[in-house]
């Protein structure tokens, strides 16, 4: 079963991702009622560390605690702190020492969740590091689909876009591949990392090849950054050429679904039609990842080691 | 006590509740998953042939109410909850298939008054089997079935039919 910490979906089982749609499933329905919460984690208290702005999954993560009843402490470092030269493992080091329960950490740099996880007692969340992974976000991405297509094993997905940057894509990439879905990826050459088919993807250079007779398309947010840079000549020839309209989703499966990850550069990744209505499921997928989180910290919940075993942890100085 | 025995206990119950209840409209059953679920629809089924009432029969999960989940280690899995209604002003009857230690019962109070404020509720319970660790008293028993603690009772065939018996299983070395 799951460790003590979510770090990335590379890390999970099949059966592991299979409790975790599961049990969310079961949280959705607490979303649904009138009194939105349950007491199952009353006088726990949960940490979101964003060193990375975030809105959505910070607040995401903020109501999955609050509905299970836990204490959210939301704990964004800013600048100055920095400037004191407090480096990250003394932050994370002085937020253990207030025992919290679960950290939630999203940092621009791929690895700091795991270094973090690796001196605290308390489980960690990894809820995106750099280009590296986005658990719970590949968790409601296949919790929308399996209540959308019932299934997810045998079902052919589309990724469409930054892949290279993409810590969505990375774990999507997994999370597909590993509940048997067939994982195809699409981009503009520069936008493909290298050997990624070693991942078990099919590349794929041209949208229309890529979509044809799918069943998930899947676009990712361009940054604006990227764009004025090497990687694409311009925003018009990206919409152009990879933004997913209308008449380009005629080659996929009737019923086909479109996701997003939000939040979505309108007439860039989508049509501006597709942004707001099916067969886009954009707001579901919303909706799914409070579920997931809360199933996450749920699972996790009870895994805070033992204080003897962060002694050996620390820099030196014993507790 | 086999399923012959089982559905004989659940008619007397129907009849005691139907003796006991005053509006039979404001009936609601709420089962506890997953021994529960059967024993509630057969009760609406005794319901709708002794009196021709159509009560509602709702699912309630209590395991997001548990009080050892304080505790370290796995999270049990989490089951079913289906309230098709609000339960304001019902008279609710929460199913249980084995009741021993009243903890279940204690979670399942809890999460019923999340969905609304019933006018009062009381519990059928198929065994009770007596170790109360809370002051909680059944009001329907199918039969008192006296065990060591340490033993195991469970209702087999529990995929939405009564086939089968209840068995007892002694887990030695248990406390």
């Amino acid at each position: 079963m799951i460790g003590t910490d979510l770090l990335g979906i590379e890390d999970l089982e099949r059966a592991d991702i299979e409790r975790i749609l599961d049990t969310a499933e079961h949280m959705r329905e607490v979303g649904r009622r009138v009194v939105k919460k349950v007491p199952t984690l009353r006088g726990r208290t949960i940490v979101n560390l964003f060193f990375e702005s975030s809105t959505r999954t910070r607040a995401s993560f903020e109501i999955a605690g609050k509905r299970l009843s836990a204490d959210v402490i939301n704990f964004s470092p800013s600048s100055s702190s920095l400037k004191k030269s407090e480096s990250i493992l003394d932050t994370a080091r002085t937020l253990d020492a207030m025992d919290p329960d679960a950290v939630v950490v999203r940092h621009s740099v791929a690895g700091v969740p795991k270094q973090i996880a690796d001196v605290l007692a308390a489980p960690v969340i990894n809820a995106g590091d750099g280009a590296h992974e986005h658990p719970t976000q590949a968790l409601l991405d296949l919790l929308t689909v399996k209540l959308e297509k019932g299934r997810i094993d045998g079902l052919t997905v589309t990724i469409v876009g930054d892949i290279l940057h993409s810590r969505v894509a990375r774990s999507n990439i997994y999370a597909f591949g590993k509940m048997g879905a067939e994982v195809r990826i699409a981009a503009p050459p520069p936008m493909i990392p290298a050997a990624v088919e070693t991942l078990g993807v099919k590349v794929f250079t041209s949208l229309r090849e890529a979509i044809e007779g799918v069943d998930v398309v899947m676009a990712l947010r361009i940054q604006s950054e990227r764009l004025a840079g090497c990687y694409l000549p311009s925003v018009r020839e990206y919409s152009s050429t990879f933004g997913i309209d209308r008449e380009k989703l005629k080659y996929a499966k009737e019923d086909v679904i479109v996701m997003h990850p939000g939040p979505v550069n309108r007439g860039v990744e989508l049509s501006h039609d597709l942004t707001d209505h099916r067969p886009s499921v954009i707001l579901d997928q919303v909706r799914n990842g409070v579920a997931i989180r809360m199933a996450v910290l749920y699972l996790l919940s009870g895994r805070r080691q033992e204080d003897a075993q962060r002694i050996d942890l620390g820099s030196g100085e014993g507790r | 006590m086999n399923d012959v025995a089982i559905r004989r206990a659940l008619m007397r119950i129907a009849h005691e509740v139907l003796e006991r209840c005053e509006d039979l409209e404001r009936l609601y059953l709420v089962a506890i998953p997953n021994g529960g679920v059967p024993l509630a629809r057969q009760l609406t089924a005794n319901f709708k042939q002794i009196a021709d009432v159509n009560v509602i029969v709702g699912i309630l999960d209590t395991t997001l109410y548990r009080d050892d989940l304080k505790l370290k280690g796995e999270r049990p899995l989490l089951r079913e909850t289906e309230m098709p209604s609000a339960v304001d002003d019902r008279v609710v009857i929460l199913v249980d298939d084995v009741v021993k230690t009243g903890r279940t019962i204690r979670a399942a109070m809890d999460a019923l008054m999340d969905f609304g404020r019933p006018s009062s509720v009381q519990v059928v319970g198929l065994v009770d089997r007596g170790h109360r660790e809370l002051p909680i008293k059944l009001d329907y028993v199918g039969k008192n079935v006296p065990t060591q603690a340490h033993e195991l009772v469970r209702m087999s065939g529990q995929d939405g039919n009564l086939e089968g018996a209840l068995e007892i299983v002694v887990m030695p070395g248990e406390s």
